[in-house]
């Protein structure tokens, strides 16, 4: 076991901070923790039905029909593991973090660091302070972005992303770019939504200061060979910035075995709340940075002459944080480390493969992206015939299923194939293939309807 | 027929109809009744902000009076935009501006229709009292 999961042992033998996390409440009727765990490598196959029920919302119904959620890319359902463990933090432990001497605010403390340790762990960070909570995936990258650019980025450098990313990958890099008189580069991608990575050597040996994309698209569902990219830029010592946000839910990420500089994710598609998220450094590099913001918890010192910072993670934290998001993060973790993310992604697999196999029986079914399952994740993009996007999700929506449609906030991959958006089903642990089968007949009903 | 008129004949057609999936059919079959713009006015100047799917509404004043003609590259938007020329179109710029559009909530449209996609409704209607405010304003001018 590495380091991380020894620090994650000693906070938990505090009890105090696990138990506001709740994770004695989403361990009832099923494996510990540590079975999951080992269960992982193993395969265990999960019970679809069981874990439905730990979701109070998939029992509700739209339009008087049962709902069929496949809008997990934008945002997942919670279980109630997390539901709780945000109820019992503020009915039992609520106080502010880090700088009370008072027995709540310790408890509090306590289980908010044990929040940053489990996700240390789950993505097997070498150290716990290289976990900095942030409202999200797009305030992680902004904060690299900011203060990256800040200290290292000079006129005529160049930022290298690619060609399938979310607006949120592409903004804030565009902003220092453009402060910094530098230029944003993006490695292109072809027909199928893979990434085009002849050039990448040529591309990197042109003043690239930092390379960022995403691990999985949100828009097409392509999982990129992040390992490859990021051991390419190694080769010219240049930094990565992997954007996990559609990555993390699916499959195991482990920035040790990736070696990745930078990585981003959101806590609200990873089962857990709104409004956190994660920024995880190489500890080097952090250290290099400057604060992003200003204000309490930041410093260590303060006069009016001089103000000394505080150390990671706290650094990169001004202010009071979002505690209960902190613990309800801690408890989304542990729920899917007890289902096991191997688990998870071959129950995915399954069901998009299956997916896949309906949704092509019908006419005019046009797949957006590589049609294998096994490289892609979580996404399935497509078009019908002639029919617009959002009519067809329109017409879905009538029948109580929940898509997503439009160009998903990457307008350059719906510019490369010359489309007005795409219709966006996006799976989860809890999806079925009856679902599946709702989803297929829906759209039948929307070509009788539209075609 | 007068913009009140219009707008209650509409709720009558609407009444008659069980499930979901007739309103729609009447809807996107009213979009294909739609006076198609004329392509030389498929312009940018021409194409409402606020909807994300494109809709394109052209205004011609004749006599006294204003006439759109639209067009939408989804199918129910169309049916949409359908029923709101239908109701404003061939009113003068006056009536256009006094008028109260109530039919859409009156038919449930609004809360069948997803908040973008209403957006982009409130968007067109907007831009046709806008196109009407400026004629009244024209032709007062006119007139002094």
């Amino acid at each position: 076991m590495h380091d991380t999961a020894i620090i994650g042992e000693g906070r938990g033998a505090n009890g105090e901070g696990r138990s506001a996390g709740g994770d004695h409440r989403s361990g009832e009727g099923r494996s510990t923790s540590g079975e999951g765990r080992s269960a992982n490598g193993e395969g265990r196959r999960l019970d679809i039905e069981e874990i439905r029920r730990d979701f109070p919302i998939l029992g509700t119904t739209v339009y008087g029909y049962p709902l069929v959620y496949l809008d997990n890319a934008a945002t997942t359902q919670k279980p109630l593991a997390v539901l709780t463990a945000m109820d019992e933090y503020y009915k039992t432990i609520n106080a502010n973090v880090h700088r009370g001497v008072h027995y709540l605010s310790q408890r509090a403390t306590d289980a908010c660091e044990a929040s940053r340790v489990t996700v240390a762990d789950f993505i097997n960070a070498r150290h716990a302070y290289e976990v900095i909570f942030t409202r999200g995936t797009t305030e992680s990258i902004n904060l690299i972005a900011a203060c990256f650019g800040k200290k290292f980025l000079q006129e005529g450098d160049s930022i290298l992303v690619s060609g399938m990313e979310h607006h949120s990958n592409i903004v804030p890099w565009q902003m220092i770019c453009e402060e910094k008189k530098a230029t944003l580069k993006v490695i292109p991608i072809d027909e199928n939504g893979e990434l085009i990575l002849g050039g990448l050597d040529a591309m990197l040996k042109s003043g690239v200061k930092l390379v960022a994309f995403n691990y999985v698209s949100n828009a097409l569902g392509t999982i990129n060979p992040a390992k490859e990219i990021i051991a390419a830029a190694h080769r010219y010592g240049i930094p990565v910035l992997l954007d996990a946000a559609q990555a993390i839910q699916h499959m195991e990420v482990d920035v040790q075995d990736l070696d990745v500089d930078f990585l981003a994710f959101s806590s609200h598609k990873l089962y857990g709340p709104t409004g956190i998220g994660i920024l995880y450094g190489k500890e080097e590099w952090l250290n290099q940075l400057p604060p992003y913001q200003g204000g309490g918890e930041m410093i260590k010192t303060v006069t009016f002459e001089k103000t000394t910072y505080n150390d990671l993670p706290f650094k990169f934290e001004a202010g009071t944080p979002d505690m209960a998001g902190m613990i309800g993060l801690g408890a989304a973790v542990r729920y899917v480390q007890e289902l096991g993310l191997a688990n998870i992604q071959h129950a995915e697999n399954e069901l998009m493969t299956y997916a896949l196999d309906v949704l092509r029986e019908i006419k005019g079914f046009r797949l957006i992206g590589n049609g294998d399952a096994e490289h892609r994740a979580g996404v399935i993009s497509f078009l019908v015939g002639n029919i617009h996007p959002f009519d067809m999700g329109e017409i879905l929506d009538q029948q109580g299923i929940a898509v997503r449609t439009g160009h998903h906030c990457a307008q350059p991959i719906m510019d490369r194939y010359c489309i007005p958006g795409t219709v966006r089903a996006s799976l989860a642990v809890y999806n079925t293939p009856a679902e599946m089968d709702r989803l297929a007949a829906g759209i039948r009903k929307a070509v009788t309807l539209l075609g | 027929m007068t913009i009140q008129e219009s707008q209650d004949e509409i709720i009558g057609d609407f009444e008659v109809f069980g499930d979901w999936m007739d309103k729609y059919e009447h809807i996107i079959q009213l979009g294909k009744e739609l006076p198609i713009i004329d392509s030389q006015y498929k312009t940018e100047d021409n194409l409402i902000k606020g909807c994300q799917s494109k809709v394109w509404l052209h205004a011609e004043y004749r006599d006294g009076k204003l006439y759109f003609t639209a067009d939408s590259d989804a199918a129910i938007t169309k049916g949409l935009v359908s029923m709101v020329i239908q109701v404003l179109s061939g009113h003068t710029p006056e009536q256009i501006t006094n008028s109260e559009i109530y039919f859409i909530d009156a038919i449930g449209l609004r809360n069948h229709l997803s908040s973008t996609r209403s957006n982009g409704l409130l968007s067109m209607l907007k831009q046709i009292k806008l196109y009407a405010l400026a004629y009244q304003a024209k032709s007062l001018q006119s007139k002094s």
